[in-house]
C-alpha cells in the first residue's frame, strides 16, 4: 500500500500529472468572487469561509476523475484489482494519495487567499484547522464517485452531479466552523462533527467505491 | 407465497396484470374521494382562509417523496443480496415518481409559502432537504441512464441508493444545524396528540391513503414497462444473432 500511495504521488507530481491545476483553479475561483460582488470589506469579509470553502470543494473536484481513470486505461486497475492488497486499501491509498496532492495544498493556500478575501485575523486558524480535518471526507468521498463512474466514457459531468450532493454535511460543518472562528464564536461543535464526518466515510466508503470498481471491471 | 416468486418475471407479470386494474381503480377513488372532500366539503381556515387545502396535496406528496427512497432502499437491498432482478427494476421504476413528488412538494410548498410567509422559498431545514433529496434522485437517474450494461447499471445505482441514504439522513441533521426553521413540525401523528382538527385530519388521511395507491399502480405499471423493454431488447438481440 506504501508502494502504491508513494507511486500515485510521483505520477500526480511529476510533468502531466496535474498537481497544480487545482490550486490554480482554486485561485481564480476566489479572484472571481470579488468581480462578482463588489471589492467591499466588510461583505467579502463575511463571505469570505464560506467562499473558500467552496472553493476548495470545486477544485478538489476537478481533479477527482483523475483517481481512477487514468488507471483503467493503461489496465493498472486490474492489476491492482488482483493484487494480493485487497481493493479496499488500495481505494483507501489512493484516496490519500488525493488528498496528499489535492486536499493539502488546497489547505495550506486558503489563509493565503484569505488575504485577498479580507478574511478576519482570527479566522486564519479556524479556516485552516476546518479544511485539514474536513478535505479528507472530500477526497473519500470523491474517491467513491470516481468509482462509481470509472467504467463510463465521459464520466466527468456526472461525477459532479453525483458527487456534489454528497459533500453537503461536510460543506455545511466546515463552513460554519471557519465562519464561526472568524467571528469568534465557540467552533468546537462543528469540528468535532466535521471530524466525524471525515472519520466516518474513511471507515466505511473504501468498501463501496471498491464494490463499484469490482462492478465496472466485471 | 414469498416475494422471491416475483423474481420469476412471467409470475410478477402475470400478478401484478392481475392486482393493477384494482390498485389503479381504488387509487382513482380514493384519490377523488381525498381531494373533492378536501377542496368541497370542509371549512376555510380562519387564519389561512382557502390556501389550508393545500395541504391535501403538499403532505401525501413530500410523504411519498420520501418513502419512494425508503422503498428503493430496500429493493436495492434486496437486489444486492439475493440479485433479484424484478426488485431492481422496480427501484428504477420508482425513482422518477419519487422525483416527480419531491417536485410536487416543492411546488405546492412554495405556493403555500407566499401567502403565508411571505415569501415563495425560504433555507429552511425541511425546504432544503428536500432540495437536497431532489438532487440525490437526480443522481441515481442519471447513473442508470449513463451505464449501457443493465446489470452493471443496477449494480451501481443499487451501491449509489444505499451510500446516498446514508449521506441524506446525514444532510437532514447537518441542514438543522445549519438554519433555524420556518416550517412547522410534524402535523400528524398515529400516537401523539395532533395540531390538525379532525375537519381537515379525516380528508388528509384518505389523501395520503390515495397517494400510497397511486404510487403503488404507478410502480408496477413502470415495473412492468421494464420488464417488457428488456424482453424486447432479448428479442431484438436474438434476431441479430439469427
Amino acid at each position: 500500500m506504501l508502494a502504491l500511495l508513494l507511486r500515485d504521488l510521483r505520477l500526480a507530481t511529476r510533468a502531466g500529472g496535474g498537481f497544480g491545476l487545482s490550486l490554480a483553479f482554486f485561485l481564480i475561483v476566489t479572484v472571481l468572487v470579488p468581480f462578482g460582488v463588489g471589492p467591499e470589506g466588510g461583505v467579502l469579509a463575511r463571505i469570505a469561509p464560506g467562499i473558500l470553502w467552496v472553493g476548495a470543494l470545486l477544485a478538489c473536484l476537478l481533479s477527482l476523475d483523475r483517481i481512477f481513470a487514468l488507471d483503467r486505461e493503461d489496465g493498472s486497475l486490474d492489476l491492482l484489482a488482483t493484487a494480493p492488497i485487497p481493493l479496499e486499501g488500495a481505494v483507501a491509498a489512493k484516496a490519500l494519495a488525493h488528498w496528499l496532492t489535492t486536499g493539502l495544498p488546497l489547505t495550506l493556500a486558503a489563509p493565503i487567499l484569505g488575504v485577498l478575501l479580507n478574511l478576519p485575523t482570527a479566522g486564519f486558524g479556524w479556516l485552516t484547522l476546518s479544511l485539514l480535518v474536513g478535505t479528507p471526507a472530500l477526497s473519500v468521498i470523491g474517491a467513491f464517485g470516481a468509482a462509481l463512474t470509472v467504467g463510463l466514457k465521459r464520466g466527468g459531468l456526472l461525477l459532479s452531479l453525483l458527487v456534489l450532493p454528497l459533500y453537503i454535511p461536510t460543506l455545511i460543518f466546515g463552513a460554519e466552523a471557519a465562519k464561526r472562528g472568524a467571528e469568534g464564536l465557540a467552533t468546537a461543535t462543528p469540528l468535532l462533527m466535521l471530524a466525524g464526518i471525515t472519520a466516518g466515510t474513511a471507515a466505511i466508503l473504501p468498501f463501496a467505491a471498491a464494490a463499484a470498481i469490482r462492478v465496472n471491471l466485471r | 407465497m414469498s416475494i422471491w416468486e416475483y423474481a420469476n418475471p412471467k409470475k410478477f407479470m402475470q400478478t401484478s396484470s392481475w392486482a393493477l386494474p384494482w390498485v389503479t381503480g381504488m387509487a382513482v377513488v380514493t384519490l377523488l374521494t381525498g381531494l373533492v372532500w378536501g377542496f368541497f366539503f370542509t371549512p376555510d381556515d380562519f387564519r389561512q382562509g382557502s390556501t389550508v387545502k393545500i395541504i391535501y396535496i403538499h403532505v401525501p406528496s413530500a410523504m411519498m417523496a420520501i418513502n419512494a427512497w425508503a422503498m428503493m432502499l430496500v429493493t436495492s437491498l434486496i437486489w444486492l443480496v439475493r440479485r433479484h432482478h424484478v426488485s431492481v427494476l422496480a427501484a428504477k421504476a420508482a425513482a422518477p415518481i419519487g422525483m416527480t413528488m419531491t417536485l410536487i412538494a416543492l411546488f405546492t410548498g412554495a405556493i403555500w409559502g407566499q401567502p403565508m410567509w411571505g415569501t415563495w422559498w425560504a433555507w429552511d431545514p425541511r425546504l432544503t432537504s428536500f432540495l437536497i433529496l431532489f438532487l440525490f434522485y437526480l443522481g441515481y437517474i442519471a447513473l442508470w441512464e449513463a451505464v449501457d450494461d443493465p446489470d452493471t447499471a443496477a449494480d451501481l445505482t443499487s451501491v449509489l441508493c444505499l451510500v446516498g441514504s446514508v449521506f441524506a439522513i446525514l444532510s437532514r441533521y447537518a441542514v438543522l444545524f445549519w438554519n433555524q426553521g420556518l416550517h412547522q413540525g410534524a402535523s400528524l401523528s398515529l400516537d401523539k396528540e395532533e395540531h390538525v382538527s379532525d375537519v381537515y385530519a379525516f380528508p388528509l388521511w384518505v389523501s395520503m391513503a390515495g397517494f400510497v395507491l397511486l404510487f403503488v399502480a404507478l410502480v408496477l405499471l413502470r415495473t412492468r414497462t421494464e420488464i417488457r423493454a428488456r424482453r424486447l431488447r432479448a428479442l431484438e438481440a436474438r434476431e441479430r444473432m439469427a
